[in-house]
């Protein structure tokens, strides 16, 4: 007999969503997506400075602290037409990818990880043992003995006193676990060192932004101004900061983000359900050139419709029949309820008519959540890490391609088995690899650079509003390390006259559409086995594989629609 | 883990080395030596401090930063100095296993742990804007205040509504003391604050306590009593009338001083300059973007236009027109006008002489 299940809060993520399942038999049948939290931070940026609005809407999400801002510069720059110096691009690209890197880590581990590892099982393992799984595995030289047996004793110590903290009432000893206590306690130690290594690679944004989270940026360029011969200034020293945090950062990804995920899959890799939807996008990012020239991109724009690798069809964010957002089960008023709007037309209220709290249930007949539901062309998407590998694939990007066919060998899988919860995780670990290879990649260039004698970071050319046009609109783009993330801006005499936001988790939680169809979320929840009643590790694992972010997701208001 | 004297000898620490600490945190505080044996008392029977952190409308980087800690790092203040029994962001369980948590520790602490909340509450239609496992913010948080012996509003979210209270504040987001009227409670403002200065105000608490000492605006004043002004890498300029007229200009590039171009440091009353950034790296004026006084109430509305500068030098201490300070500067660096004394803030439209007002906030 079919049960309905809640689960709210799903923890481990950014923001708050609510996932409700239904359960017949041992497997999900039908899923519901709703995020419950709104904050109109759109509706709070219209009559406001183009040149300011980056602050506000970096407020969207505390854990992407960097992306917003830079889809938010990059629609100001887009609507102007205002072009920016090299080393500009340069040091967004290393912001960009050392927040790729850390937040990917930070999901492995901290947000993902108990998914796989018991932390439980890790107080049985055999210290000695461990050891020479981790030394089998890497070279990573905190792997002896002494060291694990002192990690066992560190969680040992928190579970004996009864205060078990953050691994309170989790479902360890859940069938789903697959690890040796060997493993589990390996992993342990490594989501502890993560937790210690994260703060150091986030001091590449302080060098350049002043502070993580929320770095600062310029519309024009970049605030941090470069001049070798003055200490006040990003010179040799901050330079060589950044490096070293390059190199760490690489060791720890090849050391020890990549030899857990292979190991860690090796033990889940016939748990390939979570697949759902297969229609894939990516707005495109990390231009090495400039925003404008799209095949100079280290993530390719492009669109996959139902796992067909062998058609990428391009995507226009300006053309009004492409990207849509519906509000058919979504928590807003629209003029025509069921017609999808292009951002720059965006015209949203929000208008709550759900249970009144406290509430037991939704009903998904009706409207059922603060995301809205973004459609490409009619078509639910997919986006994020395993979207982006599979459209530089489908593209044929080499080193994506080649990260990928090695990956697949050597977990003895064919390609198909990336359209998985597994596949997701495993796509966002090569990424974190390509990210951080890169990074130093950017590093190199930036240096180049300067050594060539340019070391300017602003163009004071449309700074200053009155050399605008009366009006403008724009759209800035760029890839999030959870997936396409873009503003959409309108300027009226110098103020911002509308303001929207399509990103990933809007993308990837949405609810239902006008046509019934489901979000990404919804349908990879679809098929996917529940071993234990009440205990639903295997629903928090796939919905954990796509990183949500919550805050980013729930809408926007935006003011009276002025046609295009 | 039983204590913190426990925690010491596994870490290696002899009982002698204790006590020293003991010694030396009773000469740090002032206290007598009598007051030596009660703090190592204290320590070495005390439970781990529970705390309950609750999400609410927010960002999550005030999580983000608090993870960001290095003195104490993270993982040992989690594991060895506080028992975080229920953090959305951070725990194991989900669902009503999570809330189950909560629940225990709230039944079995009632009275004694510290209830830590990230974000703003919403009174708009009746507080759907937020909702927790079927429940309002509001009703969550009352819920879990009620038995907390300290509540700290971490974040400019929880201390002034932040983002989504700006105008015009869409859905009617309230700071949580409007919300939690029976408890004091320590605002920890700024967007988002310092690791340090949350892991700081807690260990205070754990270590000595006590709530550690406040404002007039219930802040700690270890870190919310001076400008960052006060404490700036650029301030010299500043008193040389030595100022960046334009990003990335031969000022700018000498690192002069960022007023002109909307630096808010002198209304702003925070750690940054003094502390820094991610492990004492840096902060926005030394990494070249003029300071958003990011921890004062209302900044998104007091702070902005942020490229403009504050219509006056706060208390015209100068004396004259910063932008004709700038011209002779240029003209004759170094001979810039020397500036003398403390410059108390003064925003466009606001004259309270502590930079903020408690109430403008609880619109």
């Amino acid at each position: 007999m079919a049960t309905r299940i809640v689960v709210d809060p799903i923890t481990r993520i950014e923001g708050h969503l609510r996932i409700e399942a239904v359960v017949d038999g041992n497997r999900i049948t039908d899923a519901v997506s709703s995020g419950t939290v709104f904050r109109g931070i759109e509706k709070i940026v219209e009559n406001r400075d183009p040149r300011d609005v980056w602050s506000f809407v970096q407020r969207i999400c505390g854990v992407c602290t960097h992306i917003h801002a830079i889809a938010s510069i990059r629609a100001v720059e887009d609507a102007l037409n205002y072009p920016i110096p090299k080393n500009a691009n340069y040091i967004r690209n290393i912001m960009t990818l050392t927040q790729f890197t850390q937040d990917h880590v930070i999901h492995f581990y901290h947000l993902h990880g108990f998914d796989w590892i018991d932390v439980l099982s890790a107080l049985k393992a055999d210290p000695k043992a461990t050891s020479q799984l981790a030394m089998s595995l890497s070279a990573w030289p905190n792997a002896s003995e002494g060291y694990f047996r002192d990690t066992q004793n560190k969680v040992k110590n928190v579970v004996n006193s009864g205060q078990l903290g953050i691994f309170a009432n989790a479902y360890w000893g859940h069938p789903a676990y697959r690890l040796p206590p060997e493993a589990n306690l390996m992993a342990v130690a490594h989501y502890l060192e993560a937790l210690n290594w994260q703060k150091e690679i986030a001091k590449i944004h302080t060098v350049f932004g002043g502070k993580n989270p929320h770095p600062n940026y310029l519309v024009g360029g970049h605030s941090s101004t470069i001049n070798l011969d003055d200490v006040h200034v990003i010179n040799m020293e901050r330079l060589n900061l950044v490096k070293t945090k390059i190199a760490e950062a690489q060791t720890f990804v090849d050391q020890v983000l990549i030899p857990d995920v292979f190991a860690i899959a090796g033990f889940y890799k016939h748990d390939l359900w979570g697949g759902g939807i297969g229609n894939y996008l990516s707005y495109g990012g990390v231009p090495t050139t400039d925003i404008h020239e799209a095949n100079s991109y280290l993530f390719p724009a492009g669109i996959i419709l139902n796992r067909n690798l062998n058609k990428v069809y391009d995507l226009d964010l300006k053309d009004p029949n492409q990207i849509q957002e519906f509000v058919s089960h979504a928590w807003y008023k629209y003029p025509d309820a069921d017609t999808g709007l292009h951002p720059w037309q965006g015209h949203t209220d929000p208008a709550y008519d759900g249970p009144k709290p406290p509430y037991t249930n939704l009903d998904e007949t009706k409207k059922y959540s603060w995301i809205k539901s973004p459609r490409w062309q009619g078509h639910a998407m997919e986006v994020g890490p395993l979207a982006r590998l599979l459209i530089a694939y489908a593209r044929g990007n080499k080193e994506i391609k080649e990260l990928t066919d090695n990956a697949l060998k050597r977990l003895d899988l064919p390609l198909n088995a990336l359209y998985s919860t597994l596949g997701r995780t495993l796509a966002r670990a090569l990424e974190t690899k390509y990210c951080v290879d890169h990074l130093a990649g950017f590093y190199a260039d930036l240096i180049a650079n300067i050594k060539a004698g340019d070391t300017q970071t602003f163009n004071p050319e449309k700074w200053d509003p009155s050399r605008w046009p009366d009006e403008a609109h724009g759209v800035g783009w760029a890839e999030a390390p959870r997936g396409a993330l873009a503003h959409w801006i309108k300027i009226r005499n110098g103020k911002v006259e509308s303001y929207q936001a399509v990103v990933p988790t809007t993308w990837n939680a949405s609810p239902r559409d006008a046509s019934g169809q489901k979000g990404p979320y919804e349908a990879s929840l679809l098929d996917t086995p529940m071993a234990v009643s009440g205990q639903p590790l295997e629903l928090l694992r796939t919905i954990h594989s796509f990183d949500p972010c919550i805050a980013c997701a729930t809408h926007l208001i935006t003011p009276g629609g002025h046609d295009l | 883990m039983e204590s913190y004297y426990h925690w010491a000898v596994q870490k290696g620490i002899t009982r002698r080395d204790f006590l020293k600490f003991c010694t030396m945190m009773a000469g740090m505080l002032g206290l007598e030596a009598t007051a030596i044996p009660r703090i190592a008392n204290a320590l070495e029977t005390k439970p781990r401090l529970p705390v309950i952190y609750l999400n609410l409308q927010e960002c999550t980087c005030c999580c983000e930063s608090l993870i960001r800690s290095s003195h104490p790092l993270f993982s040992d203040f989690i594991l060895n100095m506080i028992s975080l029994d229920y953090m959305e962001t951070l725990q194991a369980a989900a669902g009503e296993q999570a809330e189950a948590a909560r629940k225990k520790v709230m039944n079995e602490h009632y009275g004694n742990y510290v209830l830590v909340v990230e974000g703003s509450a919403t009174l708009g239609e009746g507080g759907i804007y937020c909702t927790i496992g079927g429940v309002t913010a509001n009703e969550l948080l009352q819920e879990c205040a009620a038995g907390a012996a300290a509540v700290i509003a971490y974040g400019s979210c929880a201390t002034n509504a932040c983002i989504q209270g700006a105008h015009p504040n869409p859905t009617q987001a309230v700071p949580i003391r409007r919300i939690v009227k029976d408890k004091p409670v320590i605002d920890v403002p700024g967007c988002p604050p310092i690791a340090e200065v949350i892991t700081g105000t807690i260990v205070h608490y754990i270590t000595f306590g006590t709530i550690p000492e406040l404002t007039s605006l219930g802040r700690p004043k270890a870190f919310y009593s001076k400008r960052v002004h006060d404490g700036c890498t650029r301030r010299a300029f500043f008193d040389a009338g030595q100022f960046v007229e334009q990003f990335d200009d031969e000022g700018a590039k000498k690192g002069w001083c960022l007023y002109k171009v909307g630096c808010k440091g002198p209304v702003a009353y925070n750690a940054c300059a003094v502390t820094e950034w991610n492990d004492g790296v840096s902060f926005p004026v030394k990494s070249g973007h003029p300071c958003m006084a990011c921890s004062e109430n209302n900044w998104y509305d007091s702070s902005t236009p942020f490229y403009t500068h504050l219509a006056e030098i706060p208390n015209d201490v100068i004396g004259k027109n910063p932008d004709q300070i700038g011209l002779a500067a240029l003209g004759i660096a170094g001979a810039g006008v020397i500036v003398h004394g403390a410059v108390t803030s003064a925003v466009r439209g606001r004259s309270n002489k502590d930079g903020s007002d408690s109430e403008k906030d609880t619109r």
